[in-house]
């Protein structure tokens, strides 16, 4: 976990890109083993997978067209971290109220989320909740989802592919 | 590129394996982790590392861009289509219970089909993406030979 | 005990506030985006806490081990991750068409830019 802040504070510092793309592989692939140990084994593989495997390659690529150096004034404006700073402390000052971190009676954990535990093996008979729940509980909300990548998809396709003007 | 012989023999190793893995956590996405998303990730993966070593001209030979830009949409269409397929069986959408005499088995079968739908178009959409900003690179740097 | 307690949440809100500045204070557009990305990956971080279970496991159902961990928040998160690939690469392209447009990426050069232009007409 401490190795996250590290990274994090590292993309913040490094001015190089290239270090930052690779920094940032780094930190996904850090979360990808805090997710296995706080077990979400399906997040953690799509995390390592997406975030160390496709998002650093995409940034790669477009290193590759826009160049390395990051060479903007640092502005060490007060604004933005007194606005961080701010919202920061305001949301910690939340954290005493949430429920304690692991116990089985706070909210999330009673309400929907039994039945989906529960019903699973008999009523669709596959030992893997999560898919279950992506696929069919909740298979409108996966159908929205595959439309939003198919989106960006044609968004991006639009964006780059098409034939180049001539200019001057 | 040519210079990379070991990169170039290693990948072609593993290049396989992967492709093999990811078709794995497609079919097995029911009973341990895994399903379309990372399927389709891992597949796309596998195809772009292909690209990154062998170059875009023969990643193109293997994924045409045509059939890539069929397959984003297939995918999409595959998921819906289950959909209408419960509707016309007497169901609401997506209401897996009607694929097959016996629910459960119904509700397998449309899991199945969706996750390969949301692999699909995973997969077709990520090796796309990568095809559009190679080729980018590939016309610019073209471009700035002359002036760098 | 309450804030070692929820120690996680500390975490996922600090590298939250990190990705944010990186998101408002750098000008570089590429810096901009790993930083959303750190930012939406800390709200994983937190959706992921929550659904933990003390002596939980993998919502994997095998021989009746028990109690899992609450599946509903790995199945937003995984959607999520998705999404914020795509639309990380959306963003990707919309900044190398602002290179090509502009040839630079750094937010105070495009706007000290748009207002030659503005200047000029």
């Amino acid at each position: 976990m401490l190795f996250l802040l590290l990274t994090a504070a590292a993309i913040v510092w490094v001015r190089n890109l290239f270090a930052v793309v690779i920094l940032s592989g780094v930190y996904s692939l850090l979360m990808a083993g805090t997710f296995t140990i706080l077990d979400a084994v399906d997040v953690a593989f799509t995390e390592a997978a997406v975030g160390a495997g496709i998002s650093t390659v995409l940034l790669l690529a477009t290193l590759a067209l826009v160049g390395q150096e990051d060479h903007g004034q640092h502005r060490r404006a007060l604004g933005p971290i007194a606005i961080v700073a701010l919202a920061g402390a305001m949301l910690i000052y939340a954290v005493p109220d949430m429920p304690r971190f692991g116990s089985p009676e706070a909210p999330i954990h009673v309400h929907v989320a039994p039945r989906y535990i529960e019903e699973t093996p008999n009523a669709i008979g596959i030992p893997n909740v999560v898919t279950a729940v992506l696929a069919d509980y909740r298979s409108f909300d996966t159908l929205g989802e595959v439309t939003v990548i198919f989106t960006a998809g044609i968004g991006v396709l639009l964006l780059l592919a098409g034939k180049r003007r001539k200019r001057k | 590129m040519n210079e990379h012989l070991i990169l170039r023999v290693v990948i072609k190793f593993l290049i396989p394996f992967i492709l093999l893995f990811a078709l794995y956590v497609q079919a097995h996405g029911d009973y341990g982790p895994g399903g379309g998303f990372q399927a389709g990730v891992i597949f796309s993966a596998g195809l772009i590392l292909y690209g990154m070593v062998f170059g875009l001209q023969r990643l193109r030979k293997v994924a045409p861009p045509k059939l890539v830009l069929t397959f984003i949409a297939i995918g999409l269409l595959l998921y819906a289509g289950v959909g209408f397929v419960t509707m016309l069986l007497g169901g609401t959408f997506l209401d897996y219970g009607y694929l097959a005499d016996i629910s459960t088995h119904g509700h397998h079968y449309g899991i199945i089909l969706i996750e390969l739908g949301v692999g699909i178009t995973v997969a077709s959409v990520m090796i796309a993406i990568f095809q559009t900003f190679t080729e980018r690179t590939e016309e610019n740097t073209d471009r700035n030979v002359g002036t760098r | 005990m309450s804030a070692l307690g929820n120690f996680n949440y500390v975490i996922a809100i600090t590298l939250a506030m990190i990705g944010f500045y990186v998101l408002i204070e750098r000008g570089n557009l590429i810096k901009k985006l790993v930083g959303l990305n750190v930012f939406q990956t800390s709200v994983f971080l937190l959706y992921i806490s929550m659904g933990k279970i003390e002596g939980g496991t993998p919502p994997i159902h095998y021989d009746g081990v028990a109690p899992f961990s609450n599946p509903l928040p790995h199945v937003l998160i995984l959607t999520a991750i998705v999404v914020a690939v795509a639309t990380l690469s959306v963003g990707l392209a919309l900044v190398i068409r602002i290179r090509e447009a502009y040839g630079t990426i750094e937010e105070d050069e495009i706007r000290a830019l748009d207002d030659q232009l503005g200047d000029a007409e």
